[in-house]
């Protein structure tokens, strides 16, 4: 096994982890978590197959990934403010209970 | 494979199987820290340095500040109810199950590919400055893409969570501002 091997791997495990506690955990917070950890996993492989492709001095990796955050974060932003709007009117984060669009 | 990308990958994978598995709302935002700082030191490990330290900025200096900030605001902090997950077990015992299929597919693919033999080329002289010459010459659409992106996502998260009863609260401000003056002077009188 390589270090490229190793990586991959390493943000294989973060997409899987990620992926299994966006679907099981029942609190809206957590749940983005997990779609925050799955982003971080594709970008731990950009970096990756940056490092060990065929021109690193092009910095694409770079660059693909610093959008990448970027756009996480504004995500994490609207996000999270979606879920307390959404606190204040159903007075709860368990997705369950949540099953209504009009309210 | 060396002994400093194990442990700190360990400590990754560590973190991020806990933020995921922990029932308290706070030790699970610990955890995610602790995974995106690993995730960061891997970065540095890789050369690249700018990501590394942007990756600490805005993950663990922002994003997880955030999270905790909405565990608080939500006050969610007690631990989720037995009967809504015992509910959803085999659901749960399903999305496991699918997340490990994932997992072992892309390793298998990962472990067989053709990637085998590949090795780091000689890490490049990248400085900031190469990077803030690439953003301003051939990454300039994206750029300012992301500018815009970011003041939108910026004006639609404060309207978002702006309270719903906007007049009501409006009218509420304005009697304390009317008010505040002559309780300020009533303080003065005090003093």
């Amino acid at each position: 096994m390589t270090t490229l091997q190793g990586y991959l791997i390493v943000s294989a495990l973060l997409f899987a982890v990620g992926l299994a506690g966006a679907l099981t955990r029942r609190n809206v917070i957590l749940v983005l978590v997990g779609i925050e950890l799955m982003l971080n996993s594709a970008n731990l492989n950009f970096i990756a197959f940056w490092r060990y492709g065929e021109h690193p001095e092009l910095l694409t990796g770079v660059m693909f990934v610093i959008f990448s955050i970027s756009i996480a974060a504004a995500e994490a932003a609207v996000g999270l403010a979606l879920i307390i709007a959404v606190y204040r009117h159903y007075k709860t984060t368990n997705l369950d209970q949540m099953d209504s669009l009009k309210g | 494979m060396e002994t400093g990308f194990l442990i700190i990958a360990g400590i990754t994978a560590v973190g991020a199987i806990a933020a995921m598995s922990l029932r308290n709302l706070v030790h699970c935002a610990l955890c995610l820290t602790v995974a995106f700082a690993g995730l960061a030191a891997l970065y540095l490990r890789l050369g690249a340095q700018f990501v590394g330290f942007a990756q600490i900025l805005v993950y663990i200096g922002a994003v997880a500040i955030l999270i905790v900030f909405a565990i608080l605001l939500t006050r969610s902090n007690e631990t989720e109810s037995e009967a809504g997950r015992g509910r959803g077990k085999w659901s749960s015992l399903a999305s496991v199950g699918v997340a490990f299929l994932v997992f072992s597919v892309l390793s298998i693919s990962v472990l067989s590919g053709s990637m085998a033999n590949r090795t780091a080329q000689d890490l490049p002289d990248i400085s900031v400055k190469e990077i803030g010459l690439q953003l301003m010459t051939g990454y300039v659409l994206p750029l300012e893409v992301i500018a815009l992106l970011l003041t939108a996502a910026l004006i639609g998260a404060v309207l978002i969570a702006m309270p719903e009863k906007s007049a009501a609260n409006g009218d509420a401000q304005t009697r304390v501002a009317h008010r505040s003056p002559t309780e300020a002077g009533e303080k003065l009188n005090d003093l």
